[in-house]
């Protein structure tokens, strides 16, 4: 209290400052002094050579011109078919990993879930999510051999730990009385969750598995590069042949995708609700 | 909610008839779609290689177990590069997204061609991956650190400037009133109305995007744009999948302390 008075009494007399964003004066300090010492350290161990970057500006700047003048016509075969089996794989792997998605988050919400099947369904989701798409890729290609069904693995698997965290966090979060009265009549499990959980879920689980379908073909466009399908292969080929009006064109094509998707799926989830 | 009555009782049904069709041909167009994309990977997959595909995954876990661990202190360095790439590219990035969110939000654009421009740049660098921007990079200034922290940059602009110019969307409108009728200037508005009542939501989604940037700077050495991914690639190109399994129980040990902090802060922020 003594400080909110303090600044009542700083401020009539003309001194006025804003609240620190940190209000513990010694944590403040601690972390500028904290940020100064890093930067310190970083300036001196990131070593970047200037002469090659300076080198690349002239690249860098035919790269933006390139965007001026795509080239969709060269390679038009390339681009067409690697940018079908990436939306192929986009929209296979949502659909597997939301039905698979489905079951693993109902196991991974507490309030409905038994204490075993719980830890597992919640490993699955922390495995899923730690590595990025393109390490399990590398993975699944090992497994599988080279071709869009890799892809799709590894989109799905990833779709699982996105879907399923989300999805129990809302069901954990869901109206406890409706979920009570539908038990109170003497619901089965199965009549439980399709009338009580079901319907409080499912508007969030359709907008989720429309964003997922977005970053599913965003990601689909990258793990090409290990050889698990997609357009990712072509635009890889095209960067290491300083092709770069090739490159703007599969970049404006996947600009204009990614556009169209999110315009689509605000329009559905705007209906939904 | 229809109810029909048969010849004693009434029954209840959830829909209209023609929302119920419509309905059941919503599903029905989607499992055939799914089915048509699932035909062309089929074609695209050559199955016999999928006859030892268990034995394979198998084989390739046994080969990690156990780790190598006699590698740990040369990732080290790496390690050190990976977090310099995520953090100073987050930096990097959220100092070129703040001026983007505020051209981009509605109340706050100066004009509606500048707004366009803004909105165009967030798309742009939000749909193309960390790693295509690194790819890019790598070939236009080098491989090493610097790539990846531009490519982390580039990628961090489009994820915060659009979270940060929807928070300003977001906010009261009072306090802007109440500071422009004090006779304020709009920079002064930007700086006691706008600022403080977007900084939680900034903090918020710097350190967030810190968050996910420390997974995807782990990557980025598959195209050669410096950090822990570079010692993954040739550990993975050697076939020593021992040594594999090092890095990637540090890269779990890294995000999930990443993950812890990261938390922590938009716990205390929000």
């Amino acid at each position: 209290m003594s400080i909110a008075i303090d600044r009542v009494d700083a401020a009539k007399k003309g001194h006025w400052k804003p609240l620190p964003f940190v209000s513990d004066a010694r944590l403040r300090w601690a972390l500028n002094i904290g940020v100064l010492v890093y930067l310190v350290l970083a300036y001196f161990s990131v070593d970047v050579n200037w002469a090659r970057v300076s080198e690349g500006m002239e690249r860098g700047l035919n790269f933006v011109a390139s965007f001026a003048q795509p080239d969709f016509i060269s390679r038009g075969g390339e681009i067409v078919t690697g940018i079908r089996e990436s939306l192929t794989m986009t929209f296979t792997s949502t659909v597997i990993g939301v039905a698979l998605s489905i079951p693993i988050g109902l196991g991974a919400a507490r309030n409905i879930a038994p204490l075993p099947v719980y830890l597992f369904c919640r490993t699955l989701i922390a495995l899923s999510r730690t590595f990025q798409e393109i390490i399990i890729a590398i993975f699944f290609v090992a497994m599988v051999g080279f071709g869009p069904l890799a892809g799709v693995i590894t989109l799905a698997f990833a779709t699982i730990g996105f879907m399923a965290k989300l999805l129990a966090e809302d069901i954990e979060d869901s109206r406890a009385d409706q979920l009570e009265a539908v038990r109170a009549t003497g619901a089965g499990w199965w009549q439980w969750v399709n009338y009580a959980v079901q319907p409080q879920v499912m508007p969030r689980l359709i907008g989720l598995s429309l964003y997922r379908l977005d970053i599913n073909f965003r990601e689909s466009a990258v793990i090409g590069i290990v050889g698990a399908g997609g357009i990712g292969a072509t635009l890889n080929t095209s960067i290491n042949r300083y092709d770069y009006d090739t490159s703007a064109a599969i970049l404006l094509v996947i600009i204009l995708i990614v556009l169209a998707s999110e315009y689509f799926s605000g329009y559905v989830r705007k209906w939904v609700q | 909610m229809p109810l029909t009555q048969t010849s004693d009782k009434y029954e209840w049904q959830r829909r209209e008839r023609n929302q119920q069709l419509a309905i059941w041909a919503g599903w029905f167009a989607g499992i055939v779609l799914f089915l048509i994309c699932w035909k062309v990977i089929s074609d695209n997959t050559i199955w016999e290689f999928l006859a030892d595909a268990g034995v394979q995954g198998l084989s390739l876990i046994d080969r990690m177990i156990p780790p190598d661990f006699s590698i740990t202190g040369s990732l080290m360095l790496p390690l050190w590069d990976t977090l310099n790439i995520a953090t100073i590219g987050t930096a990097l990035g959220v100092a070129m997204a703040f001026p983007m969110a505020f051209l981009a939000a509605r109340n706050t654009t100066p004009h509606p061609v500048m707004r366009g421009f803004a909105l165009a740049v967030i798309v742009s660098s939000r749909s193309i991956n960390a790693l295509i921007w690194a790819m890019l990079l790598v070939t236009i200034v080098g491989p090493g650190v610097f790539a990846g922290i531009m490519a982390i940059a580039l990628r961090s602009i489009g994820f915060v400037g659009k979270l940060l110019y929807e928070a300003i969307e977001e906010i009261h409108p009072e306090p802007v009133e109440a500071i422009t009728a004090s006779g304020a200037s709009r920079t002064q508005v930007l700086a006691w109305s706008v600022w403080p009542q977007i900084l939680p939501a900034f903090v918020g989604t710097a350190i967030y995007r810190w968050d996910i940037n420390i997974r995807e700077s782990t990557v980025l050495g598959l195209v050669g744009a410096g950090g822990i991914g570079l010692q993954m690639n040739a550990a993975i190109n050697n076939l020593a999948w021992g040594q594999v399994a090092t890095v990637f129980v540090l890269i779990f040990g890294t995000v999930i302390i990443s993950e812890w902090v990261s938390a922590k802060v938009r716990g205390a922020t929000s």
